[in-house]
């Protein structure tokens, strides 16, 4: 027997679909409009057909951003794992410490990591000291990814901790006592429990890193540019708002499809995602 | 805790606090480079306080938080109400999908959109330098209403919906019994969506570099264009400061934690006593 | 809204401290504010003991200035097309003025609120892109050269070719904006800056491409601290910058290449969008002030067009052989004229095929990084995919089982 919503409730939901309409659906359709459409706003495809141009750069930052996602997991898990199985005291000052850098401009701490690599940059100083020659690393691929897992990798221990920290240890045990190894009952077991996290995890890593463009720039020199560097430069400077839209565009609908694969085998066996 | 496992933990807070640990070192150089050390000096702390271009643009990211993270908290308490007192299936599912638009979409997407949306509007309007605060607050709320909503329904969830009928039944105003029944059990959602809101404003870069104008500067779009030239340590000086003031905060916050459990702790042993 | 705004502006400014007023002439502008739109690193601003000169024309006027920056003339322009953002003063270079003037978007000075004018060297008068003098006044002007670190470039080179010279793989920096970029390829093709030939173009972007696995980066005011530093060796940068970073490390040296090079004069504006027109004329005149130009010169480090500027006592660079050649060390110039649109539309794909296309660093190591890609893209999609197929598996069984139950 459910009640009737009230005026007072109606007008709480309406205000807000309102506001969805304005400010979420119609900059989405203003998109759409733009990248179906010339400078003079007649319909053309042309800047859809233009895209094949640019199908290396999708390509590039798709891989890098899964490659920056991949190495995120591999260094966050055994972490998130390490953290839940301290005490709780600890716990709660170790994850505070994960979150602090966050409170730092990432601009900041991306910039302040060219001084790290660059070739007179600080490894190399110190690597200098030993005779060891310069290591290139500033300007490559590796440190645009460097810089992608450095920037999004506490996105990723957040909901991999939360997760774990929630783990029956009562499982655990009973695995062990029923005579499984170790591994078996990381495999068993914990990955399993944590697959929520995972999900949420690279959801919440691979997005930001596709479509970055403040990274590339300053730890790729402008040789590595990804798809978000080229959005960029279509609005801020090549004043090219219909090409700019459509690259967009297909961005978002890669993500989008991304996303819905990825929440398709969440929810297989745990529904809601954490966030 | 094992060696191994401290070992690693120990070089993953280096690999996070290393540029932090660079920025701050540098704070302190004699000399105006942000990679050469030149000995130890002040003199940027001094000229951080007479630069007031930068101190302009905290104050106006601060004011900006504080406004939209308080209204995004307002509109969206109203709205997971209105949307848990849905009784259509379809609007439900479709405007909890809407609301996860800004969440899933890439950044940069979501900026170009309402920049375009702005632009567009003021021309409608005929105003001519539409992008200024006004513009940057609307973004802003619209980017922090889907934290505020998601972190305050499963709070909704979780609350008995008999008691607000028994409320009313009991002669309340609906919004009475609102405030008096449904907003104290759902204060802990509020209270994380406001942090989660003020946090995301305050650090947002991508989105207000697309929404903002020439009246308005906040700190992340002010020192994306210093980067873009030569950053000088006073903004280094700037980020030491603030980390020291969370650090300070967060072992404040600990310390009281900490003395809250003790006295809890006394309590419960002199009740122990007492029984 | 407007008045929300208004009303915003007004709280914003009792929240910053009160401003102290002379200068009786300007008092209705007072409390009036302009948005000035300038070039990164190109204005005094009190760093380092120079003056600040925003805040000395606040002082003097009572006019609150607020300042922001662009990097290139295209991201300045992109901005003010978008028609989001009023500025009252911007500081475009003359092919950019070209254009702007061409497309409507600037409006005539009041040369007679500009009395400082008259400080205008007669040569930078009727140029180009304003040969009436109704839109701009200059501020400064130079040319584009060669900047390069001698302990790592032993030999002086003469010619824009060494930045293809595989010796300084890794090196070598380039403009990160078309014009400038494209500008170097032609001149070592020995095209014109200005061709309107498509062939001419898709050859400059060979050479480019050409030149991209070599470079180290491209990067537009970050030159400023890697060629400091010494992390790169070979950049072509504004002669008035080289003088800046020539302070800072003085092993770089500096040579006009002979194939010639851009010369170019930044020139005040006043957008047609302008809100605040008056307070707009109040500040160029104030940039022509001789004590202000002057600061502003020692600042920068550019040549000057301001005769006072020239004359005046305090001024340190008079003599500098880049920034005031003499007829003999003068090189071969020519200046950007704005290209037609289907030019400019062939520009900008040419540069973002190039900005997109795939050839980082050394090859070799290109190479290596790009099977590691694929192989990582190819982990992750078998990963998902055995994912995938192995949980329809489970629950095809586990269905099964139910439906057996």
């Amino acid at each position: 027997m459910e009640q009737k919503p009230s005026l007072l409730q109606k007008l709480a939901s309406a205000q807000y679909i309102l506001w969805s309409l304005i400010f979420i659906i119609a900059p989405l359709i203003l998109v759409v409009y733009y990248a179906f459409t010339d400078a003079q706003g007649q319909f053309t495809l042309a800047n859809i057909q233009q895209l094949s141009s640019y199908s290396g750069i999708f390509l590039r930052s798709i891989g890098y951003g899964l490659v920056a996602t991949v190495i995120c997991l591999l260094l966050s898990y055994p972490f998130a794992y390490i953290l839940s199985q301290s005490g709780a005291k600890r716990q709660s000052t170790m994850i505070l410490l994960v979150m602090l850098p966050m409170w730092m401009n990432f601009l900041l701490r991306t910039y302040s990591w060219m001084t790290i690599l660059e070739d007179t940059g600080l490894i190399n100083t110190f690597l200098g000291f030993f005779g060891v020659g310069p290591l290139h690393m500033i300007n490559t691929g590796g440190a645009v990814i460097l810089g992608m897992v450095y920037n999004f990798i506490p996105y990723m221990i957040l909901p991999l901790y939360s997760v774990m920290s929630k783990l029956d240890k009562s499982l655990i045990e009973a695995a062990q006592d029923l005579g499984a190894s170790r591994l078996a009952v990381v495999r068993k077991v914990i990955f399993p429990l944590s697959v929520p996290g995972v999900v949420s995890g690279i959801t919440m890593v691979f997005v930001p890193c596709v479509s970055t463009f403040y990274i590339s720039q300053k730890l790729g020199g402008g040789t590595f540019s990804l798809i978000g560097d080229i959005i960029e430069m279509q609005f801020q400077t090549a004043y090219n708002y219909n090409l700019g839209a459509a690259l967009s565009l297909v961005l978002m609908v890669l993500i989008l499809i991304c996303m819905a694969v990825m929440n398709r085998f969440a929810d297989q066996d745990s529904g809601a995602m954490v966030i | 805790m094992k060696t191994a496992s401290k070992l690693y933990l120990f070089l993953i807070f280096l690999f996070l606090y290393a540029p932090i640990f660079v920025l701050i070192f540098f704070s302190f150089n004699a000399s105006n480079s942000t990679s050469l050390f030149a000995g130890f000096s002040l003199r940027w702390y001094e000229s951080l306080f007479q630069d007031q271009a930068t101190l302009r643009s905290l104050y106006n990211s601060l004011i900006l938080a504080v406004v939209s993270s308080l209204a995004a908290t307002v509109l969206g308490t109203a709205a997971a109400v209105g949307i848990d007192t849905m009784r259509q299936k379809w609007l439900k599912s479709s405007v909890l999908s809407v609301t996860n638009i800004p969440m899933m979409n890439p950044e940069i997407v979501t900026g170009i959109s309402m920049m375009l949306l702005f632009v567009f509007a003021g021309k409608l309007l005929g105003i001519r330098d539409v992008l200024g605060f006004w513009t940057l607050l609307f973004a802003h709320i619209t980017f922090n209403l889907p934290y505020v909503i998601l972190s305050i329904l499963p709070k909704l969830r979780q609350m008995d919906p008999h008691l607000s009928e028994a409320a009313q039944d009991l002669g309340c105003t609906p919004a009475r019994s609102f405030f008096k029944v449904v907003l104290p059990g759902i204060m802990p959602g509020v209270v994380t969506g406001l942090v989660m809101a003020f946090t995301m404003s305050l650090d947002d870069f991508i989105i207000s570099y697309f929404t903002n104008g020439p009246s308005f500067q906040t700190l992340p779009v002010r020192i994306y264009s210093m980067t873009k030239r030569r950053v000088t340590p006073d903004i280094y000086a700037l980020f030491t400061l603030i980390f020291v003031a969370i650090l300070v905060l967060l072992i404040l916050y600990n310390i009281a934690q900490a003395q809250g459990e003790k006295r809890i702790n006394k309590k419960l042993a002199v009740k122990e006593i007492e029984n | 809204m407007k008045k929300l705004v208004a009303f915003l502006f007004a709280f914003l400014l009792a929240a910053s401290m009160a401003v102290p007023a002379f200068a009786a002439d300007a008092s209705d502008l007072e409390g009036t504010t302009i948005n000035v739109y300038n070039w990164g690193e190109y204005i005094s601003d009190g760093s380092e003991g120079s003056l600040d000169v925003n805040a000395e024309f606040t002082k003097r006027t009572g006019i609150k200035v607020n300042y922001n920056n662009y990097d290139t003339n295209e991201n300045m322009y992109a901005k003010l097309k978008s028609e989001g953002v009023s500025y009252d003063i911007v500081i475009p270079s003359d092919y950019m003025i070209q254009r702007m003037i061409e497309e409507d978007m600037l409006q005539k000075i009041d040369f007679s609120n500009i009395p400082n004018y008259k400080y205008i060297d007669e040569k930078y008068k009727g140029l180009y892109f304003d040969p009436n003098d109704e839109y701009s006044v200059p501020y400064n002007v130079g040319m584009v050269g060669l900047i390069y670190n001698t302990k790592m470039v032993t030999q002086a080179p003469t010619s824009w070719s060494v930045m293809w010279d595989e010796q300084y793989q890794g090196k070598i920096l380039m403009f990160d904006n078309p014009r400038d970029a494209f500008g170097i390829a032609q001149k070592l093709l020995g095209q014109s800056f200005n061709t309107t030939a498509e062939a001419d173009w898709k050859a400059a972007a060979d050479k480019l491409k050409e030149q991209k696995p070599i470079l180290q980066g491209y990067v537009m005011d970050d030159i400023f601290r890697k060629m400091e530093n010494g992390e790169a060796a070979i950049a072509p940068y504004y002669a008035g910058d080289f003088i800046t970073m020539h302070d800072n490390n003085p092993d770089l040296a500096f040579v006009y290449p002979q194939e010639g090079v851009n010369i170019f004069v930044d020139s005040i504006c006043i957008p047609k969008n302008a809100q605040n027109k008056a307070a707009a004329e109040a500040y160029i005149n104030f940039l022509l002030e001789p004590d202000i130009a002057v600061a502003n010169a020692n600042y920068l480090g550019y040549a000057s067009p301001n005769t006072a500027v020239l004359s005046h006592a305090d001024y340190e660079l008079k003599d500098n052989e880049y920034l005031y050649p003499t007829a003999a060390q003068t090189p071969e110039t020519e200046y950007f004229y704005n290209l037609p649109q289907e030019t400019l539309n062939l520009m900008t794909n040419l540069w973002s095929e190039l900005k997109a296309s795939q050839s980082g660093d050394a090859e070799a190591e290109q190479a290596a990084g790009s099977i590691w890609l694929y192989v990582g893209i190819g982990v992750v999609v078998v990963a998902i995919a055995g994912v995938i197929i192995y949980k329809t598996v489970q629950k095809k069984k586990r269905d099964f089982a139910d439906a057996e139950d």
